[in-house]
């Protein structure tokens, strides 16, 4: 038996399931995590329609739409890594996942920018709110523009994090053409970060 | 139980959990043995709930006269805010799942372990950990909230509101973490034999409640963070004077909430499904039809979060849907109770202490169930919102059946997770005890309740005294049986005579290990070919069931 199957599975193959099992229960948990945040921007943004669209516009969109782009190619880098692996080339996995991490790494930067011009312009939540829109909309829009943004952020954290490892791991050759699963975790968490970006951009940036 | 063929002079498994691979204290706070784990849980579950149990008899004390008895008006609030927390979040949500759950159900289905054995000790201490924050945040100053938390008033109070929060966020990942590995572990580790329509109604029930703690608990989980944000830093998501919505809170939290309360009944209706065959030497009635609606209860349990807000200001027509949906819980209930009560008919029952806490079981369920379908009936509502009434009702339908269904499981498998028999005489008494001093406890209050006291209030006019000082008394003789059962538990733990596998002559598949089970939970894997409740074709039976062992000969 393959060394990687704990002594409750008969097989690999069986544990893989588990862990793949196991994987997409999480990720349904992330999902509602979100989920509670789209809501509560839904309603705030009916009851303050024009306060949200005049704050939206003010949004860099071509900074949004880069971030987009980023993030998607680096789930193609990502799934072409877990192909990689598949076939027995661990280094080239090992370099794809590298490259997603840099993507990443470009990505928090450029949001970096966009915080940094926030808090040059006093674009804050709550109390701390010192923009031009009159009203609680302005500050109830910018609350939920960090807690969505900040709470992907720290996602996009967590899965560079998780892919430097597995990544690392795969370099060394830990897991291979027949022992991948892992790797396919850590793709199937970096597409689900990518995936919530593709629901925040519209939400936030475009209507 | 000598009566049944296939009892030798019980044994007491030499090499077990307990002893295996080693007995230190090291061995279990670093054990991936989901056994081991599920008594950890247990343990200190149930010293949660004797800490719960004190705050409870401290409000029902302060209750006893109007004004002040033993505490100011604001000691009162934390008290009875402490009382929720500690017996929501740290014991009725964890103690069966987390507890029995971990014990049993890897058994159950034929498994030497749950899927993920590590995220399973993770869960453990996530638990403590999030335990230890709420409790220091009690002890540093308590909340005065309630266990609800209602905006705009907790993200405003000076008491302590954000360690609780917190600790309650914690929680929700252990919660999470052992659902999740229940539903893998069902999936994927079910033993040769063992099929879907074979799984015994314990597993079935728990993987409905496994389906609610990975769905609902992200969304508390958000929602308690955001209001621990807007109590640290103001920042007004829920605040009407910031422009923030208190409603949506409500909606939020309920989402999460009222499905929180299958979590804690479902379990208790594993526990039951399992006690009502043992004890009546019957297979259980429609099997598919208890099975099946454990997945109604979970599946329905998401969309009648609403019912909490009757005076909340929503719609009329949001009102009527949400009132007509949680009926619809009503019928999966009624389905599981004609069931077990069928279950019983002609079967040879044996009155042993666990039977007992079914009973009190089915009449607490029925009685909490019949008074939740008044209440979601929007307009008795409206005249039962925020009293007393309330109060008796959850506490009928989710204290009572789920504490009748905990006492019932610690004694069923009592013998299976110590190896030992506990007294069955005190064990009456006990059981007497609990069960008298729970409707002597509850009873009063549907009547303050409909006479108009509200719920969480330090103060009330004379006329209510009479009624609470029954409740109070009620409430110590609850109090006297839990410590009856305490007693006689520990004691059989030394002096309690060994029980050997199977001292019910159950035919569950936990049964057919030894006790206390093996490290890997079966020496030999079986073949599982009959059904977990497959009384039929039990040696005896035949000859008892025509009538000779009910009062219908």
């Amino acid at each position: 038996m393959h060394s990687a199957v704990a002594h409750h599975f008969e097989s690999l193959e069986k544990q893989g399931q588990a862990q793949r099992l196991g994987m997409w229960l999480f990720l349904a948990t992330e999902v509602l995590l979100f989920t509670a945040l789209f809501a509560a921007y839904g309603v705030y943004r009916y009851l303050y329609t024009d306060a949200f669209s005049q704050a939206s516009r003010s949004l860099e969109t071509w900074m949004g739409g880069v971030n987009t782009f980023v993030l998607v190619t680096s789930s193609f880098t990502v799934a072409m890594g877990l192909d990689a692996v598949v076939k027995g080339k661990n280094r080239r996995t090992g370099l794809l996942f590298g490259l997603s991490i840099l993507l990443g790494c470009v990505f928090m930067v450029l949001k970096g920018f966009e915080y940094r011009h926030h808090f040059l312009h006093a674009e804050l939540p709550g109390p701390f709110y010192g923009g031009p829109i009159a009203g609680s909309g302005g500050s109830m829009f910018f609350s939920l523009y960090f807690l969505i943004t900040g709470l992907h952020a720290f996602h996009v954290l967590v899965g560079m994090t998780v892919l430097g490892v597995i990544g690392a791991r795969t370099w060394l050759g830990r897991y291979g053409a027949e022992h991948h699963v892992p790797v396919e975790l850590a793709g199937l968490y970096w597409h689900l970060v990518d995936l919530i970006w593709i629901f925040v951009f519209p939400l936030i940036y475009l209507i | 139980m000598s009566q049944f063929p296939d009892s030798s002079p019980p044994v007491f498994a030499e090499r077990n959990y307990l002893n295996t691979p080693a007995t230190g204290l090291k061995s279990w706070l670093t054990t991936l043995d989901h056994k081991r784990i599920g008594v950890m849980f247990l343990i200190t579950t149930l010293i949660f709930f004797a800490v719960g149990g004190l705050f409870a008899m401290l409000i029902r004390i302060e209750l006893l006269t109007p004004g002040p008895t033993i505490m100011d008006a604001m000691s009162y609030n934390r008290m009875f805010t402490l009382h929720g927390v500690v017996m929501i979040f740290l014991f009725m949500i964890p103690a069966i799942p987390s507890g029995f759950g971990n014990f049993l159900l890897p058994i159950m289905v034929g498994a030497k372990d749950v899927a993920f054995p590590r995220l399973n000790l993770l869960s453990f201490y996530v638990y403590l950990l999030g335990a230890l924050i709420a409790l220091g945040g009690m002890i540093y100053g308590g909340a005065d909230t309630g266990w609800t938390f209602y905006t705009p008033y907790s993200t405003t109070t000076t008491t302590k509101v954000v360690p609780i929060l917190l600790g309650a966020f914690i929680l929700g990942f252990s919660s999470i973490l052992t659902g999740l590995n229940f539903i893998v572990t069902v999936h994927t580790l079910r033993a040769p034999g063992i099929t879907w329509n074979k799984l015994p109604l314990f597993v079935w029930s728990i993987y409905g409640t496994s389906v609610i703690q990975i769905l609902a608990t992200p969304v508390l989980g958000m929602t308690l963070l955001l209001v621990a944000i807007e109590h640290a830093f103001g920042w007004g998501i829920f605040d009407p004077a910031r422009g923030g919505d208190p409603v949506l809170f409500q909606h939020f939290f309920w989402f999460y909430s009222h499905p929180a309360v299958y979590i804690m009944i479902l379990p208790a209706m594993a526990v039951i499904s399992e006690v009502v065959c043992a004890f009546s030497r019957k297979n259980i009635f429609g099997y598919k039809a208890v099975a099946y609606s454990s997945l109604g209860i979970a599946f329905v349990g998401f969309f009648t979060w609403g019912h909490h807000l009757f005076t909340s200001g929503q719609s009329a027509f949001n009102a009527g849907v949400f009132g007509v949906l949680s009926m619809f819980v009503g019928i999966f209930t009624a389905i599981k109770v004609f069931n077990w009560v069928a279950t019983m008919y002609k079967g040879s029952i044996s009155f042993k202490t666990p039977f007992v806490y079914f009973i009190g079981f089915l009449f607490f369920l029925f009685f909490g169930g019949m008074t939740g379908v008044a209440l979601a009936t929007v307009s008795l509502d409206i005249h039962w919102q925020d009293t007393y009434f309330v109060v008796a009702h959850f506490h009928f339908i989710m204290v009572g059946s789920t504490i009748m269904a905990f006492l019932a499981a610690l004694h069923y498998w009592w013998p299976k997770i110590t190896g030992r028999m506990y007294n069955e005489r005190w064990g009456l008494v006990g059981a007497t005890l609990v069960v008298s001093g729970f409707v002597f406890t509850f009873l009063p209050q549907f009547l303050l309740g409909n006479e108009g006291m509200p719920r969480r209030y330090f103060n009330y006019p004379e006329r209510f005294q009479a009624l609470n000082v029954a409740s109070t008394a009620g409430a110590s003789v609850l109090g006297i049986g839990f410590l009856v059962i305490l007693v006689y538990i520990l004691v059989s733990l030394k002096y309690g005579p060994v029980a050997g596998p199977n001292p019910w002559g159950s035919r569950g598949y936990e049964w057919l290990t030894p006790s206390p089970p093996p490290l890997e939970n079966f020496d030999e894997l079986p073949a599982f070919e009959r059904g977990p409740h497959e009384y039929h074709d039990l040696p005896g039976v035949e000859a008892v069931a025509p009538g000779a062992g009910s009062s219908h000969a």
